[in-house]
């Protein structure tokens, strides 16, 4: 499963891109691939402010429902609404097309807790 | 064991196979403080002595009598179409289609039941079925209480006692609010009341409304759902099926929600269930309604094919966080609703609801003239109040005269001087002129002693 | 009265609609022609409706379907072969009890007396309906050692609410307003959790021990001041005796919790074990599971609940009670002000409870002790069957279900549980449970019940070896499975992201009502 170097990753499987002080979330083709043919998304409103653990939102699959948790703190500024009609994109493209919340990172956070590349191969390989 | 296969020869086999001499080791796990010895039963009565105990047990219930109850069960001709289709095996004898390969059948005909559903009530997600009325009329509540994040719901008082019982019992471990709406003279719900309740107070979810009402009376339902709606709030129809072939559909009116009892389309009335819950709702609320939809797919041949879907709003993946823990529906009261529909077609199922106008305007008549006026004055489709003077006794000594004499309302509102008197009767399709009939001369005969009686206390 | 047109329908080819074996059929509404069917109900006199305003008269017809009387039977016939039923086959599905539904159960509850009864028909003219009520509330009260029961709920779910409101009520009758957590072990039913939430309650899960049992220790760690209950299937759905029940159940009421018992799995345990005398505060039966009453594709059940002394107070509403004189009447409304109120309307599905005292009576207490005892041989017996191609992950004796997985055919070939349940049906037989419980990877729950031939046993155990073999040899097979079935395996992917979940092409008719 695809994993890319230029992301950070949560043990949730969630991934966070950093645009300056816009992280974009997203959930990983690990991810994708373990709940199968995703049918639903549901996210949060734009301006609902997240702590970093926080539920943002579910995915759902035609057999498994998941919460979706924020890797850092933020603000929601934007949200994916192509999801809502097709889903599908994140299975197809879950780092592109299929990303799902821009936040605006709170002061000081860098998710530099989260998971490197490397680390995140690790664990998926030992999962 | 009357329905076991097993032989001594198979048994020991088996045990053999197990390396065992007796059953006890299977049980050994059971700890000895805690294992029961036996049942304090009485032995196994054989087919032809429990058949024939049972039909004297079920002769000593009085299905004889002038039938006027309604109240929310309604007796109606079964075509017996419907009682040979789901007496099938391959129906009745089938588990919950999780297998959608070698269930075809029963999810076709769940998608061809919400299919007619949605036609009688205008609205274009009908869940595969919920358990009854009342069930249905509470999950309808707890489905605005989420759509809408709000905790606060008004209903009529005009809707079913139990549905309003049932509904607080399911509120009240969350807290949640159920406020009643007083009705009117004639019966409808008093709108004044409702625009002054939508007002103050807390935001509401929604406003439930019956139609007809629990007093058979129609109510204004577009008013009512315009002053929800005013109030964000969402609208649920409480409805009766058969009357969806002549009244207007929930969906029409603005109704987001119709829930009901489905036992008017082709089942008996069985003292109490299975019956049938409705719940049926907008397109907007299709990701809130609980229970089971089949929806149509294809398979990997491209055929046209049936299945179980949006499954993830169940409990089996959801668990905790579920909309609803419902998990055995009605399957087969739905079959036979289909098969109902199906025989009777549209235009039987008008001549059902306005054959029922119909003899309700006669017993009506009839029952005036018997001097038991109706006490609402809004219109009605086949069920009414009158005003019989001592009514609970009244009932009784017509049971004694072979008439069963609709359902005495002090029942249900024990409180209201206007209704104490009351007999809430109806009539349908079957109800013939000679029970009309007996029922207007045994209340003639009755009410008259009372006034006889009267006179002579005087 | 002229009727809606409705266009016949160009569907995909669903190939000739009758022939020997399995065809799929047009649905309802695309066999429709206007003007076909009616003559069973004689017509109303003209202006039968005058007396209803125009505002509340629907303007439309509903479109419903037109056919005749053949084309509605043809119709269901042939749908009800695409079934597969108890009656035509092996159903082990787990969790389940498909077991053989008497034909002596449908007679009884068609019986007129019985089925034309009006649900609120005076106590007077009930006697018959109210006596097998009230017998039959005796009967699961011997059978689950219980003070208490009742019949009201309309299925196991429904039941399990109306228990743990119970729970809720008793707590809060005695100030203890702080139990808010209800404990489920991990391989707990669905609805477990989910009725705790209906409840307002917060579910805490613990985990189950190598052994398949729940972790005693964790159970202890997770109970508290807090705990309102404790809810255990025994045996467990893993299908196992939880062999420590007593210190389970010590422990529960050591923290002041209430146990619940879920009854899915009764039918191991007729008269071997009375939750009621163990311990347990309350239960639910499910009849179509332990007393045979049919399934009928989805329902409908019945979930009569059995309760201790703490909680008999708190019962719904309305009982069945005998008068000294013999004579049985409903409880009256606000008869009994502790009750918790109504979980439904009327006084229960009696329909369905006729049935499960149909099968009571007809087996009788050492009948129902032999469906435990058979039930119990059946699994275990197949259990050693498959014990060879399949991994059986708990190597003790089994109550009426066992679980085994395709965990090691997965390494060995790629092929899953999901292939191995759907080649079952080329082999004639419907799939157990799969990936249930959640605990057991490539889970299979297989339930052969008491009603299944040695012969039939066999037969399964054997195609159940036969698919292991094919998954090595030839895992597409396998993959691709079913080939025999009337369809193949469906995009339910496609269902739940475009969700079309009614005909469409019937909306929206041409001819107004004649007013």
């Amino acid at each position: 499963m695809e994993v890319r170097d230029d992301l950070r990753y949560s043990d949730d499987h969630e991934w966070l891109r950093l645009e300056d002080d816009v992280g974009v979330v997203g959930v990983t083709a690990y991810a994708a691939d373990q709940l199968g043919d995703i049918v639903f998304i549901e996210l949060p409103g734009v301006g609902s402010p997240l702590a970093a653990g926080q539920a943002f939102g579910v995915v759902e699959s035609v057999k498994a429902v998941s919460d979706l948790l924020a890797p850092v703190a933020g603000e929601v500024i934007e949200v994916n609404g192509a999801l809502v009609e097709r889903p599908e994109l994140v299975n197809a493209d879950p780092y592109g097309q299929g990303w799902m919340v821009k936040l605006r990172l709170q002061g000081g956070e860098s998710g530099e807790v989260l998971m490197d590349a490397e680390a995140y191969r690790q664990l998926t390989r030992a999962g | 064991m009357p329905y076991g296969p097993h032989t001594t020869e198979d048994r020991a086999r088996m045990l053999e196979v197990l390396g065992l001499e007796t059953i006890a080791p299977l049980f050994a796990d059971i700890p000895t403080s805690v294992r029961a010895n036996g049942l304090d039963l009485p032995g196994p009565e054989p087919e032809l002595e429990l058949a024939a105990r049972l039909e004297r047990l079920a002769a000593r219930n009085r299905v004889d009598l002038a039938n006027f109850l309604g109240a929310g069960v309604y007796r109606h001709f079964l075509p017996p179409a419907v009682d040979q289709m789901i007496s099938r095996g391959e129906f009745y004898t089938a588990y919950t289609p999780y297998q959608p390969e070698i269930s075809q059948g029963t999810l076709q005909t769940i998608y061809e039941f919400q299919s007619l559903l949605a036609e009688l009530t205008g609205l274009d997600v009908v869940s595969a079925s919920h358990y009854d009325g009342a069930a249905a009329t509470a999950e309808a509540a707890l489905m605005a209480i989420r759509a809408t994040r709000r905790e606060r719901v008004l209903a009529s008082r005009a809707i079913h006692r139990h549905y309003l019982e049932t509904t607080r019992t399911y509120f009240s471990p969350a807290g949640l609010v159920l406020e009643e709406l007083p009705t009117l003279e004639d019966g409808r719900t008093d709108l004044a009341a409702l625009e002054r309740a939508l007002g103050v107070g807390p935001p509401v979810a929604a406003v439930l409304a019956g139609q007809p009402n629990a007093f058979g009376i129609l109510e204004p339902m577009g008013e009512i759902g315009r002053l929800a709606h005013a109030a964000g709030a969402l609208f649920v129809a409480v409805i009766e099926p058969v009357s969806l072939a002549v009244l207007a559909p929930p969906g029409e009116y603005g109704a987001d929600i119709a829930a009901g009892e489905g036992q008017p389309l082709g089942i008996a009335p069985q003292y109490g269930g299975p019956y049938l819950g409705i719940l049926a709702a907008t397109d907007a609320l299709v990701r809130q309604i609980p229970g089971r939809l089949v929806g149509k797919t294809t398979d990997l041949d491209g055929r046209r094919a049936f299945v179980m879907t949006l499954r993830a709003r169940e409990q089996d993946i959801r668990r905790e966080r579920a909309a609803s823990n419902i998990c055995t529906n009605q399957a087969l009261c739905a079959l036979a609703a289909t098969v109902y529909l199906a025989t009777l077609g549209p235009h039987g199922l008008r001549d059902v609801a306005a054959g029922g106008a119909a003899r309700a305007r006669d017993l009506e008549h009839a029952l005036a003239e018997a001097g038991a006026p109706r006490i609402h004055g809004g219109a009605y489709l086949n069920e009414f109040a009158v005003a019989v003077p001592d009514a609970e006794r009244v009932h009784a000594a017509l049971v004694d005269r072979g008439v069963l004499a609709g359902l005495p309302l002090a029942r249900w509102y024990p409180d209201d001087a206007r209704l104490r008197d009351g007999l809430l009767v109806c009539a349908t399709e079957v109800t013939t002129a000679d029970e009309i009939a007996r029922f207007a001369d045994a209340l003639r005969v009755e009410v008259g002693t009372t006034a006889t009686m009267a006179e002579a206390v005087r | 009265m002229s009727a809606p047109r409705i266009e016949m329908q160009t569907g995909p080819d669903l190939g000739p609609r009758t022939a020997v074996g399995p065809m799929l059929q047009p649905t309802l509404m695309e066999l429709s022609r206007p003007g076909r069917g009616g003559g069973k109900i004689p017509h109303p006199p003209p202006g039968a409706l005058d007396a209803i305003p125009a505002e509340h008269r629907r303007a439309m017809p509903a479109a419903l379907p037109e056919l005749n009387e053949p084309e509605v039977i043809r119709h269901f016939v042939n749908l009800s072969h695409l079934n597969y039923s108890i009656d035509s086959g092996f159903y082990p599905l787990g969790s389940c009890t498909m077991k053989f539904n008497p034909k002596i159960n449908e007679w009884v509850a068609r019986l007129f007396g019985f089925a034309k009864l009006h649900p609120l028909a005076p106590d007077a003219a009930a006697q018959g309906s109210l006596e097998m009520l009230w017998e039959l509330e005796r009967l699961l009260i011997e059978i689950s050692g219980m003070v208490a029961v009742t019949l009201q709920p309309a299925a196991g779910a429904h039941g399990e609410l109306t228990g743990i409101l119970m729970v809720r009520a008793y707590h809060e009758s005695r100030g203890d307003e702080e139990r808010r957590e209800v404990i489920v072990p991990d391989s707990s039913h669905g609805t477990n959790p989910a009725t705790a939430s209906m409840a307002g309650f917060t579910t805490i899960t613990v985990p189950s021990d190598a052994r398949g049992g729940v972790e005693l220790d964790a159970l202890r760690g997770a109970l508290s001041p807090r705990t309102a209950a404790v809810m255990l299937t025994n045996p467990s759905t893993l299908g196992l005796f939880e062999d420590r029940i007593v210190e389970l159940l010590d422990a529960v009421h050591a923290a002041g919790a209430l146990a619940y018992m879920d009854g899915a799995n009764l039918n191991a345990v007729l008269g071997k074990f009375r939750p009621g005398a163990a311990g347990f505060d309350v239960m639910h039966f499910n009849v179509h599971k332990t007393f045979s009453t049919p399934h009928g594709g989805g329902g409908p059940g019945a979930g009569p609940v059995g309760v201790g002394e703490k909680l008999a107070p708190f019962l719904p509403s309305p009982r069945v009670l005998r008068e000294a004189d013999g004579r049985f009447r409903l409880e009256a409304p606000g008869e009994r002000p502790t009750s918790i109120g109504r979980v439904r309307a009327y006084q229960g599905s009696t329909g369905v409870l006729l049935r499960a005292y149909a099968y009571i009576c007809s087996h009788g207490g050492s009948g129902l002790v032999e469906v435990s005892e058979d039930a119990v041989l059946a699994a275990n017996y197949l259990k050693s069957e498959l014990a060879g191609a399949y991994e059986i992950p708990f190597d003790r004796p089994c109550k009426h279900e066992f679980v085994a997985t395709a965990r090691g055919l997965k390494e060995a070939s790629g092929v899953r549980t999901l292939d191995v349940a759907k080649r079952l049906i080329d082999k004639g037989f419907h799939p157990p449970t799969i990936y249930f419980p959640l605990i057991v990877e490539e889970c299979l729950l297989i339930e052969p019940t008491e009603t299944e031939s040695i012969e039939t046993l066999d037969a399964f155990a054997e195609a159940m070896t036969a698919i292991a073999r094919e998954a090595l040899e030839d895992p597409e097979v396998v993959k691709g499975a079913p080939h025999t079935a009337p369809v193949r395996r469906l995009d339910e992917a496609k269902a739940a992201r475009q969700p079309d979940l009614r005909w469409r092409a019937m909306t929206g008719a041409e001819t107004p009502c004649p007013q």
